[in-house]
């Protein structure tokens, strides 16, 4: 068939691209788990940083330790003095400062109190200052904020766009809001988690069976949930239903078995990048070049393959798509398996870019139907629109206001949207009422 | 294990303030779904919107209850009008979209850190049942039998969160008799045969949200009374859980609601009893008790499927009455 020989394409691709940015392979052992306290937010970079000056002169190479959570990171300062630590989740850290690292002649000031708890859990960003001379700590510009935020959105929008252009394809040809899909990213992360991570098995196997198994959801929820609903003429409400008590199911059973632990999905990749002023990590970047090439794998199936056309064509009107000759319940077979892979896909790039747990996707469902009614409902292209506004929107207005009504106006955003535009940015003018 | 105590908390939930919360809430979505098939995925939005405008007042301001009651009830009618204003005219999922969205909004701006002096954050209120308790005309003691054995302040809330329940029903049953219930209905069976009769559907839908909206507003402080406020409870399960509630009953029916809730609860709780004291008896040695009680949450989500599948109608629902077509 036409479509496994897509996803094994698109699935290769991906590891292709992998491997040329030297993807090393996940170390074989287990990570502990980190402390279990779910901060139940997933959505931004946290960062612990702070800058070591003797005076005005900013020291270079000064190292400054972080450890928590099950995370260790030594931090060291540029030709500014400025060091920044990115931590993968919200917690108490330590931050210590590591003296032989003090050029010649510079001592911390106060020798016993070199080690600081941090206490990041209602911020993104901790300075921690460690006095030695003059020492205090500069402000970043409103301008740097605003890019620094802006490339983290960029990064958010990227991984969401994965799986809203998911449920974008399968309304678009269904016409089917499904509640499930939050699930189906949590899929994607926990398989990678227990392969990847829980049974050391090498990145790209753990990602190739990874996908594999996602594309299986999608299929076994066309083949045995969705298509004989379809036949017994059940109606989109009811079916929409069936998903929202698949949700629950689903995400209890990964509750079950995984237990409200937060999980950290090891990838070797925890070198830091500076982009412009932001930092974010290799494994970030790596998942932002993949989120691009997958997108455009999907923009080129959907235009330029015959499964992809006959797919718009049914998103258009399926009656007509079948009238001429196009096989309705195979495309529609099809589109399950393509959002399902892509998905699961996007389940492990955001285990990778946050952590692991239970109801991840169930966390980000909201966002990813924000995204998809933005961009329009039922439009692939519109779907990435949505997904980068929604994820620019949700770091940049954190600039603004306090962190945790990052979503709500992310939010409040679609709302206002519908208002002017109920069609969704890029969606085609109809009547919707 | 013990089956009598099993069999005792399980019955006692039967009357306990939360079903009769459960019950309320879910008579408003029968309001907005059953009778005008409109598709309201943010009843714990109208439920926090409730126990926070019941709240609030009292704390910050000392209102007393008949007072802090109205303010409730005009936050709901007021989030009703924010929310029907953009959506009603729009096709039913969109509604169901935004209706979820803005229950997610309301959930974090009150649990959000900015707020704590006035909402509490993240860790919500209490202390606030003092004039509630203060009204109560039952004199102390023990009321009840078996396993309806309330105290005075057990009884009180029970009173009033069941005759609330009653109310709503009465009035849901009165209301779906009269001219404007038939209108209503209409909408929900075809929206453009009602329009050209001349009706204004917009403003119905808009009034049916209202009359749902309050409902939920009013299972909000039911839900709260006999405890503390809490952000977390008002997530997006609650709606879903009150919605199976709803499903299980019959939607466009007037005991649905309340025998739908009196199920889900009674049985949420005997298959918790059940399954802890069979692993409490090392019957089942492979569950943790903590296990246990998600297994009961994968029940709810399997009950919920085959329930919309096999039985949409519900237990007490007519097959014609049914508002499942966008």
């Amino acid at each position: 068939m036409r479509i496994i020989g897509f996803v094994l394409g698109t699935t290769i691709a991906a590891l292709i691209l992998a491997l040329s940015v030297g993807l090393a392979p996940a170390s074989a052992e287990s990570t502990p788990s980190p402390s279990p306290s779910p901060s139940g937010d997933f959505t931004s970079t946290f960062t612990i940083g702070g800058l070591i000056r003797d005076g005005d002169t900013p020291l270079e190479g000064v190292e400054v330790r972080v450890e928590g959570e099950g995370f260790d990171e030594i931090g060291v300062t540029g030709p500014d003095g400025r060091w920044v630590v990115p931590v993968p989740v919200q917690g108490v850290y330590t931050a210590t400062l590591l003296p032989d690292t003090l050029p010649e002649g510079v001592a911390p000031r106060d020798p016993d109190n070199i080690t600081r708890d941090v206490n990041l859990s209602t911020t993104n960003t901790v300075n921690v200052l460690f006095p030695t001379g003059e020492g205090t700590v500069a402000q970043n510009n409103i301008a740097q904020t605003i890019l620094t935020r802006f490339i983290y959105g960029l990064n958010f929008g990227l991984l969401l766009a994965l799986g809203a252009i998911g449920i974008s394809l399968i309304y678009g040809t269904t016409k089917l809001n499904n509640f499930a899909h939050g699930e189906m990213v949590t899929f994607g992360a926990v398989i990678f988690f227990l392969f990847g991570t829980s049974l050391g098995i090498p990145l790209i196997p753990a990602i190739a069976i990874t996908l594999v198994l996602s594309a299986f959801t999608g299929y076994a929820q066309d083949a045995w949930l969705h298509r004989p609903l379809r036949k017994r003429g059940v109606g989109l409400v009811q079916a929409m239903i069936v998903t929202i008590g698949l949700s629950i199911l689903v995400r209890y059973v990964f509750l079950f078995f995984l237990g409200g632990n937060i999980e950290t999905l090891d990838t070797g990749l925890t070198q830091n990048v500076n982009i412009g002023p932001a930092t974010i990590t290799l494994a970030s970047l790596v998942s932002m070049g993949i989120s691009i090439v997958m997108l455009g794998l999907v923009g080129l199936f959907l235009t330029r393959t015959r499964v992809g056309k006959a797919t718009r064509a049914v998103s258009d009107n399926a009656s007509l798509a079948a009238a001429s000759g196009i096989n309705v319940d195979r495309i529609i077979r099809i589109v399950w398996i393509l959002a399902a892979t892509l998905t699961g896909l996007s389940g492990i790039l955001y285990g990778i870019f946050r952590q692991v747990n239970w109801n991840m996707g169930f966390q980000i469902l909201l966002l990813l139907f924000a995204a998809v009614t933005l961009g329009g409902l039922g439009s692939a292209f519109g779907a990435l629109v949505g997904s980068l506004i929604i994820g620019i929107v949700t770091e940049v207005s954190t600039v603004w206001i306090p962190n945790d009504l990052r979503y709500a106006v992310a939010l409040l955003i679609l709302i206002l949207v519908l208002l002017v535009r109920p069609q969704g940015v890029l969606g085609r003018k109809e009547r919707v009422g | 294990m013990d089956w009598g105590q099993i069999l005792d908390t399980a019955a006692g939930e039967l009357l306990s303030p939360v079903t009769a919360a459960y019950a309320l809430a879910a008579i408003g979505i029968g309001v907005h779904f059953g009778y005008a098939g409109l598709l309201n995925f943010g009843q714990a939005g109208f439920m926090a919107i409730g126990a926070y405008g019941f709240v609030v007042p009292t704390l910050l301001f000392d209102f007393p209850v008949w007072a802090a009651f109205l303010t409730s009830i005009a936050a709901s009618v007021l989030f009703a009008f924010l929310l029907g204003i953009p959506t009603l005219r729009l096709r039913a999922d969109y509604l169901a979209i935004v209706t979820i969205a803005s229950a997610e909004i309301v959930r974090y701006v009150v649990s959000t850190t900015g707020l704590t002096d006035v909402t509490g954050g993240a860790a919500g209120l209490s202390g606030f049942n003092g004039s509630f308790t203060a009204l109560n005309p039952f004199a102390d003691g023990i009321y009840g039998f078996g396993p309806w054995t309330f105290t005075a302040n057990q009884l009180w809330i029970r009173v009033v969160g069941w005759s609330l329940v009653a109310i709503a029903s009465v009035l849901v049953y009165l209301l779906m008799r009269s001219p404007w219930g038939r209108v209503v209905k209409g909408i929900r069976e075809d929206e453009d045969a009602v329009r050209s009769l001349g009706k204004n559907v917009y403003a119905y839908k808009m009034q049916a949200l209202v009359l749902g909206g309050v409902f939920g507003s009013l299972a909000g402080v039911i839900y709260v009374l006999p405890r503390a406020v809490q952000p977390a409870n008002y997530g997006t399960t609650l709606t879903f859980f009150i919605w199976t509630m709803l499903l299980l009953g019959g939607a466009a029916t007037i005991w649905g609601p309340i025998v739908g809730a009196m199920i889900f609860a009674t049985l949420l709780t005997l298959s918790d009893g059940i399954l802890r004291g069979l692993i409490s008896a090392d019957i089942i040695t492979f569950i943790s008790g903590t296990q246990a009680g998600q297994i009961r949450f994968m029940i709810i989500g399997a009950v919920l499927m085959l329930l919309v599948i096999f039985r949409p109608q519900g237990i007490f629902g007519n097959k014609k009455e049914l508002s499942f077509n966008v």
